[in-house]
C-alpha cells in the first residue's frame, strides 16, 4: 500500500508526517530532538528507512543523526549504540559531529578567506548543515551543504565527513560573500543521468556546476541580474535561493534567486528570466511537479524586507508552461491577515498521482496538496517555524 | 600510582538529551584533576558529547558556554588548572552552563 512520509525540521525539533496515498489523515510523530535546530532532514532514495538529519545550535555546534528505521528511532552515525565508545587509536567516538575544512597543502592551499560584510576578507569558519542530499544509488554516500559556504561527502553513512575543497577552492571563494541569512550552502542536485554531475547554490555567492564528482566546479550565473551588487551581471555574487529540477530532464533547471525567477536549459551555462505575472518575484522555494517536467511552482513573497507574502495572501503560483505565464492557487491557504514566510528547504512534492505538493511556513503551518495544486489543507498548524519539508513516497 | 576520581559534571539540558542521562553524570578521571581532563573523560563516556562542549579541531570552549566550580567561573582559567578539592572529593560538581536563551 503506497503512503507518505513527510519530513519537517523546525526551529525546534522534527517532526514525522505520514499518512496513507489518499494524504487526508495525518499522523504526527514529534518532537524529535526538541528544542533543537533541525535544518534539513532527508530519505536515502534507494534505502527509504534511512534518514539524515542536521541538528544544529548556536550553543552546541553541529549534530548529525540518522534514522535506520523511517525515523522512529535515531543516533548518531559516529557513535553507534552497540558500538565500542572508542575509535581502535582510543580517542571517542562522535565524528560524525566533525567537519573540518580541508587545509592540506595538495587540495586546501588557496582556502583561506572570504569577503566579509564590510568587504574585508575573512576566515571560513564552519557553523552549521543547511541541507543533506543522499546518493540517488547508495546509501551510504551522502552530501551536505554547510555554512561557510562548503561541500562535505560522506561514504560510510555519515560517520565521517571530508570536504570537496574544490568547490570552496575555485578562483572565485574570496570574493563570495554571505547574505544576511550567513554564507550558506543550501542546495545540492545530483544528475540523475550522470551523478558526477551536480549543482550546488550558495548565498550569496551563487550556483555552481560539477561534471567530476566534486573535484572541479564552474560559476553557472551568466544570465542571472542583481541590482543589489556592484556589477549586476558578475560571475559571482548572486544570491540564489532555490534550484529544482524534474528527474526526467535534467538539463533544464529552474532558479528562484533573490528577485528574479528564472530557467536554463543548458544545465546552468545560461539563465533566463520567466518572472511573467508573478505578484512579486522575490521569494525562496521553487519545485517542480513529479509528472510533468514544465509545471513548476513558487511561493512569492513581497520583498527581502518584508518577508511575508503580498497583500497578506498566502498564495502558491503554478506554471504550466515552465514559466512567464502563472496562475494563483489559493483554495484551502489563508487570503487575509496572513505574514507568515516560507524558507528557501520548506516545499517538497510527493510522485503519487495526482501529484502532492507540500510546504512550511514560518508560522508552523504545514500544507499539503493531494491535487497538484489545485486545493490545500493545512497538515500541522502549529509547530514552532518550519525550516525544511522533504516527502517520501514510500510503497 | 595513578589517582583516580569520579568527577560530578552538571550539563545543560540539551546535552542531557542527547547524552541520554539526567542533569548530572559522574565521569572517572585518571591523573591530574582539570578541566581538560574531567570534559576528556566526559567525551569517552558519552562520545555523542565530542565537539558540543568544546571545537572539534580547536578544542577550544564553545562561546555560549562556561565552566564553573565552587560557584567561581573558572572559563577563562587555563584548562590544565587543577579542580578544587571538593570537585575531586565529589562533594561539588563541575557545571557546564550554557547562556540563558532569550525570546
Amino acid at each position: 500500500m503506497t503512503s507518505v512520509r513527510v519530513l519537517v525540521g523546525t526551529r525546534k525539533g522534527a517532526f514525522v508526517l505520514t499518512s496513507d496515498g489518499k494524504r487526508k489523515e495525518w499522523d504526527v510523530s514529534g518532537p524529535h530532538f526538541g528544542g533543537w535546530e533541525i535544518y534539513h532532514m532527508k530519505g536515502s532514495p534507494v534505502e527509504p528507512n534511512r534518514i539524515y538529519a542536521s541538528q544544529t545550535s548556536s550553543w552546541f555546534g553541529q549534530v548529525i543523526q540518522r534514522s535506520d528505521d523511517g525515523g522512529k528511532t535515531w543516533y548518531q552515525p559516529g557513535t553507534p549504540p552497540d558500538a565500542s565508545n572508542k575509535t581502535p587509536d582510543g580517542m571517542p567516538a562522535g565524528e560524525s559531529n566533525k567537519f573540518v575544512y580541508d587545509t592540506s597543502p595538495e587540495t586546501g592551499k588557496p582556502l583561506t578567506t572570504h569577503q566579509w560584510y564590510d568587504g574585508t576578507q575573512h576566515p571560513w569558519q564552519f557553523k552549521r548543515v543547511w541541507h543533506l542530499e543522499p546518493s540517488l544509488s547508495n546509501p551510504e554516500v551522502v552530501y551536505a551543504g554547510a555554512e561557510d559556504a562548503s561541500l562535505f561527502r560522506s561514504s560510510d553513512g555519515g560517520q565521517t565527513w571530508q570536504e570537496l575543497a574544490g568547490l570552496r577552492g575555485h578562483v572565485s571563494g574570496p570574493q563570495w560573500a554571505p547574505g544576511a541569512g550567513g554564507m550558506c550552502l543550501h542546495t545540492i542536485l545530483i544528475d540523475p543521468s550522470n551523478q558526477e554531475r551536480m549543482f550546488i547554490a550558495i548565498s550569496a555567492a551563487g550556483a555552481f556546476r560539477t561534471d567530476d564528482g566534486g573535484k572541479t566546479w564552474k560559476p553557472i550565473n551568466r544570465g542571472l541580474h542583481s541590482e543589489y551588487i556592484p556589477d549586476p551581471t558578475a560571475e559571482v555574487g548572486h544570491c540564489v535561493h532555490r534550484i529544482a529540477m524534474h528527474r526526467s530532464r535534467p538539463g533544464s533547471l529552474f532558479m528562484q534567486k533573490h528577485w528574479d525567477v528564472l530557467r536554463s536549459d543548458d544545465a546552468g551555462e545560461s539563465w533566463h528570466e520567466v518572472s511573467g505575472n508573478l505578484p512579486s518575484d522575490f521569494g525562496f522555494v521553487i519545485d517542480v511537479h513529479a509528472h510533468e517536467p514544465e509545471t513548476i511552482y513558487v511561493i512569492p513573497i513581497k520583498s527581502d524586507s518584508e518577508h511575508y507574502p503580498p497583500e497578506g495572501k498566502l498564495r502558491v503560483y503554478r506554471s504550466r508552461s515552465g514559466g512567464n505565464e502563472w496562475e494563483a492557487l489559493t483554495k484551502g491557504l489563508p487570503q487575509s491577515d496572513c505574514y507568515v514566510n516560507v524558507l528557501r528547504d520548506a516545499m517538497a512534492v510527493d510522485s503519487l498521482d495526482p501529484c502532492g505538493i507540500y510546504f512550511g511556513t514560518t508560522g508552523g503551518q504545514v500544507y499539503v496538496s493531494a491535487n497538484s495544486g489545485d486545493s490545500w489543507a493545512p497538515i500541522v498548524r502549529d509547530l514552532p517555524a518550519v525550516l525544511s519539508v522533504e516527502v517520501q513516497t514510500l510503497s | 600510582m595513578v589517582s583516580t576520581a569520579a568527577i560530578r559534571v552538571r550539563l545543560p539540558h540539551h546535552l542531557r538529551i542527547l547524552a541520554r542521562v539526567g542533569s548530572e553524570v559522574k565521569v572517572d578521571v585518571e591523573g591530574q584533576m582539570t578541566v581538560r581532563s574531567v570534559l576528556n573523560a566526559l567525551e569517552v563516556k558519552y562520545p555523542m558529547l565530542r565537539g558540543t562542549i568544546r571545537d572539534h579541531v580547536t578544542q577550544q570552549r564553545r562561546p555560549y558556554l562556561r565552566y564553573f566550580v565552587c560557584g567561581q567561573d573558572v572559563s577563562h582559567n587555563p584548562p590544565d588548572d587543577p579542580l578544587p578539592e571538593k570537585v575531586v572529593s565529589g562533594n561539588e560538581p563541575l557545571i557546564v552552563l550554557g547562556a540563558i536563551a532569550g525570546g
